[in-house]
């Protein structure tokens, strides 16, 4: 996967409200770019819980979560809807996977790894994890150390 | 789940709730009132022999009344009744609206407006957020998470060890 040094890859993604989310948003703030496999699997829903609900410190941090899956927009809206996670969901659905693939986070079944990119206001990669496997859930802690290091 | 942790979790301290006997094993337990599985959990610690301590980690958007539930345990803790109130809710744990804290509330005989202004106080938030942020220091991501202390240190364990099948 992407590593910690290097610029962000050419990649475009969709948003909600189906407009391109690209390399150029990520510019001037700090950003977690949270890729999980699936909307409404059970591991990607305790995921996005806890997160959103230490949200409010990862804000205070300066840092702007976003959940990133190759699941369809409305999916993901009806996901994060049912949730009530108010963190941003970007569809990397068409041309399926291919923002995952520029990160090197694309699993071979078609679906986002479980991993964790946090990029700078400069667009470069301050720090990256893949879980071990899709089935492990990353804790919110490693996402502190690492804003903090 | 520890191997992540950026922090140790702590051992039990004086303003832990704890309950049991001293001379045997001690478990920690992070749980929320809403979960489900930590009901289940709760009905197995019953029947152990163990000491138990008590953290909450409530996670408003899997269960919208755990916080709510977690600071009534809280106020009833401050009129030195926490066990009874965390029995309770438990044991009623598809009701926890206002008018069902209120309820276990008077059923314990807690003073009902000092149990009111102390849930929504600031300090009992604060209370519950102690254990959370130590739970997520910890590398904690869902409730039930169990400790077994070990030579004084909180070590972590398999939920199936206590709960068998019924674990996810």
């Amino acid at each position: 996967m992407i590593e910690a040094g290097a610029p962000v890859p050419k990649f475009a993604l969709r948003r909600g409200d189906d407009s391109d989310f690209t390399a150029a948003d990520l510019e001037g703030q700090t950003s977690v770019l949270v890729f999980y496999p699936f909307a409404f699997s059970p591991v990607c829903t305790d995921q996005l819980n806890l997160y959103q609900e230490v949200l409010d410190e990862f804000t205070a941090q300066g840092a702007t979560l976003y959940g990133i899956s190759c699941d369809a927009t409305y999916s993901q809206t009806a996901f994060a809807k049912q949730l009530g996670v108010t963190i941003e969901q970007l569809s990397d659905f068409e041309p399926k996977g291919e923002a995952c693939r520029a990160f090197g986070v694309l699993h071979p079944g078609g679906f986002p790894q479980r991993a964790l990119v946090i990029v700078g206001p400069d667009k470069v990669v301050r720090w990256s994890y893949q879980a071990a496997s899709p089935g492990d859930l990353p804790g919110a802690n490693l996402i502190f150390d690492a804003l903090a290091a | 789940m520890t191997d992540l942790g950026s922090a140790p979790i702590p051992p039990p301290g004086e303003d832990d709730h704890v309950r049991g006997p001293r001379d045997g094993r001690t478990l920690i337990v992070y749980a929320d009132f809403e979960c489900p599985f930590c009901a289940v959990l709760h009905e197995h610690l019953l029947a152990l022999d163990a000491r138990i301590v008590f953290r909450h980690f409530p996670v408003r958007s899997s269960h919208p009344r755990a916080w709510p539930a977690a600071c009534a345990a809280e106020a009833a803790a401050r009129q030195d009744r926490f066990w009874e109130m965390h029995d309770a809710l438990f044991a009623d744990a598809a009701r926890l609206e206002d008018p069902h804290l209120w309820e276990h509330a008077r059923t314990l005989g807690l003073d009902l407006d000092r149990f009111d202004t102390d849930r929504r106080s600031d300090a009992v938030r604060e209370r519950v957020k102690r254990d959370f942020r130590a739970g997520v220091r910890g590398g904690i991501v869902t409730t039930p998470a169990v400790f077994e202390l070990c030579d004084g240190a909180p070590v972590a364990i398999a939920r199936a060890e206590l709960i068998g099948d019924a674990g996810r």
